[in-house]
């Protein structure tokens, strides 16, 4: 019996192996294409880059410089980086205020969070663009303060429910020992909500990271770009597209995602199951 | 704490978020809401007009509207079940004592952190490398399209919504299982009687994402097909972006068939969340 399951057990993991491998296939692809001059690229992708394609490091010059990744590159992680703060800060506060003082302001609070949810962004995606643009948001900062209340959402309801299980106790020793809500927030709760900000963070992060039409409406596109527009950018308007400068913009685009993945793998699958599960 | 101290820091605590809120939410919403029963370019020189704009995407003939709903219909259908299904199976042998199961699922879920223009170029390249044997493309018909998407997709979120019903599959008591074979129930009836009612949770939360994920697809319809040819592969969200900025003075119409998609959404939600949650068991 246990010889039996055994075998079986190699069946599978063969099985799995080979479509791990078809899986990752794809992105293998790219790779071996970006270093190809680029009439060879569209004409026969699958084949190994013999002599006469090989360009070494070509396509990657020269899709940076066409799109300006390495700019692109620096604004998207900035943009990233503080969108996801502030969310982190303003809507942990938000969704600790609304779950200990119940009155009818707090709640209209919450059940527009969870109306926003549901609404697609195209709903908003002109007018959105319009206001930022007349309050003048256009800029690597004043998006944040888009994503700010485009994400606040999610993110409260994320929040919220995590505070409900906080008890009260804690809080109230903290009171009695002198602090303020301030005080009390951060030294005590903050503290206490570490796994629910982890999970919103990746959440938030993977959004932002990727979000191509947000930015490429509301920023402006001629001063600041970031890696999806870099990447749209090189489609243009007309004409075919530089099949050599995308390969190489793709896989830099791809490569920095799939090493802090590898690195943070554990948080971003755990982030990933407690964000679907709560949302 | 009492109320009345909390109170007095309200200030610090809701207006930077509401401020924002209502920047990136509200006001677009209110005022989207308004201008899909106007006629205008910008927002400053909106004319009511009731609501003919709702009216003639209908009427227009070289409007692909009821297209893309349909083309979105079938695509949203084929890829919660292909996504759903094939999710869940992988999700069942990679809970059993299989060697490597850590690293395939590191693998599999993968594709879902890449985002979705990348994803569509990528396939763009694999696709059209396989139909240039056939001197076609993915141009050549939105079947190729249509065919294309849903791989696209496939490779995206299995490995998403696997993670999911993994974390569902591990969640099951153990006793529930052995008391059933000890009970002589074969594994069939173990997966039909036990397990899937225990990881219903789990396959509503699976169907809502697969469903309005497929629904709202954008990058990837872009960056993949672009609408070609001419607007057949075009999905709803991208045939409401073109007709914002692709066509002068349809600015209205574009917003009325926004306010048409966010109401399908809703819908959508809503009734998915009631049917599969009145199938879940209390624990």
């Amino acid at each position: 019996m246990d010889a039996r399951k055994a075998k079986h057990g190699w069946v599978w993991t063969i099985f799995f192996s080979v479509l791990s491998v078809a899986w990752v296939f794809p992105i293998f692809l790219v790779v071996m294409n970006s270093f190809k001059k680029k009439v060879y690229i569209s004409k026969m992708p699958f084949k190994l880059p013999t002599e006469k394609m090989f360009v070494g490091f070509d396509n990657y010059v020269s899709g940076v410089q066409k799109t300006g990744l390495i700019q692109a590159f620096g604004w998207s992680l900035f943009i990233t980086i503080f969108s996801v703060a502030a969310i982190i800060l303003f809507c942990s506060m938000t969704a600790w205020y609304i779950t200990r003082v119940k009155d009818k302001v707090t709640s209209t609070i919450y059940y527009l969070c969870l109306f926003s949810m549901i609404v697609p962004f195209q709903m908003v995606m002109f007018t959105l663009s319009k206001i930022a643009n007349m309050l003048k948001l256009g800029n690597p900062v004043g998006i944040i303060v888009v994503y700010l209340g485009f994400g606040a959402g999610l993110s409260i309801f994320m929040f919220t429910g995590f505070c409900k299980s906080i008890p009260l106790e804690i809080e109230e020793a903290a009171m009695i020992d002198g602090c303020n809500p301030l005080q009390t927030f951060f030294r005590v709760v903050m503290p206490i909500m570490k796994p629910t900000c982890i999970t919103v963070t990746i959440l938030q992060a993977m959004w932002i990271w990727n979000d191509y039409l947000l930015p490429s409406l509301v920023l402006d596109q001629k001063k600041y770009k970031t890696i999806p527009i870099a990447v749209q950018y090189l489609k243009g308007g007309y004409g075919s597209v530089d099949m050599g400068a995308m390969m190489g913009v793709l896989v830099i685009a791809i490569i920095p995602i799939i090493i802090f993945y590898i690195a943070c793998q554990k948080y971003i699958i755990e982030g990933v199951v407690a964000g679907a599960v709560k949302g | 704490m009492s109320n009345r101290t909390m109170k007095r820091y309200a200030p610090i605590f809701l207006l930077p978020t509401m401020v924002a809120f209502t920047i990136g939410f509200i006001a677009p919403f209110i005022l989207g809401v308004y201008l899909s029963f106007c006629e205008f370019t910008t927002v400053t020189d909106a004319k009511f007009v009731g609501i003919k704009n709702y009216i003639r995407f209908w009427t227009d003939p070289s409007d692909v509207f009821l297209h893309s709903l349909w083309f979105t219909a079938l695509f949203t259908i084929v890829t919660v079940l292909l996504i759903n299904v094939i999710g869940f199976a992988v999700a069942l042998a990679l809970t059993k004592k299989i060697r490597g199961t850590n690293l395939f699922r590191t693998v599999f879920f993968m594709p879902n952190l890449i985002g979705g223009l990348v994803l569509g170029y990528i396939w763009q390249l694999l696709l059209n490398g396989i139909l240039y044997n056939f001197q076609r493309n993915l141009k050549f018909s939105e079947v190729y399209g249509f065919i294309g998407l849903v791989i696209l997709m496939c490779w995206q979120q299995i490995g998403y919504m696997m993670i999911i019903y993994i974390s569902g599959i591990q969640n099951i008591p153990g006793e529930l299982i052995e008391a059933a074979k000890i009970d002589g129930a074969t594994p069939k009836q173990i997966l039909k009687n036990v397990t899937i009612p225990m990881v219903m949770p789990s396959i509503t939360i699976c169907t809502f994402l697969t469903l309005t994920n497929s629904f709202k697809l954008f990058d990837q319809n872009l960056a993949l097909t672009d609408g070609d040819p001419s607007k057949m592969s075009e999905m709803l969200a991208l045939n409401i972006y073109n007709t914002f900025y692709g066509r002068n003075g349809w600015e209205g119409v574009g917003q009325a068939k926004a306010v048409i998609f966010f109401l399908m959404v809703a819908a959508i939600a809503l009734i998915q969340n009631y049917l599969t949650r009145s199938k879940e068991v209390q624990q």
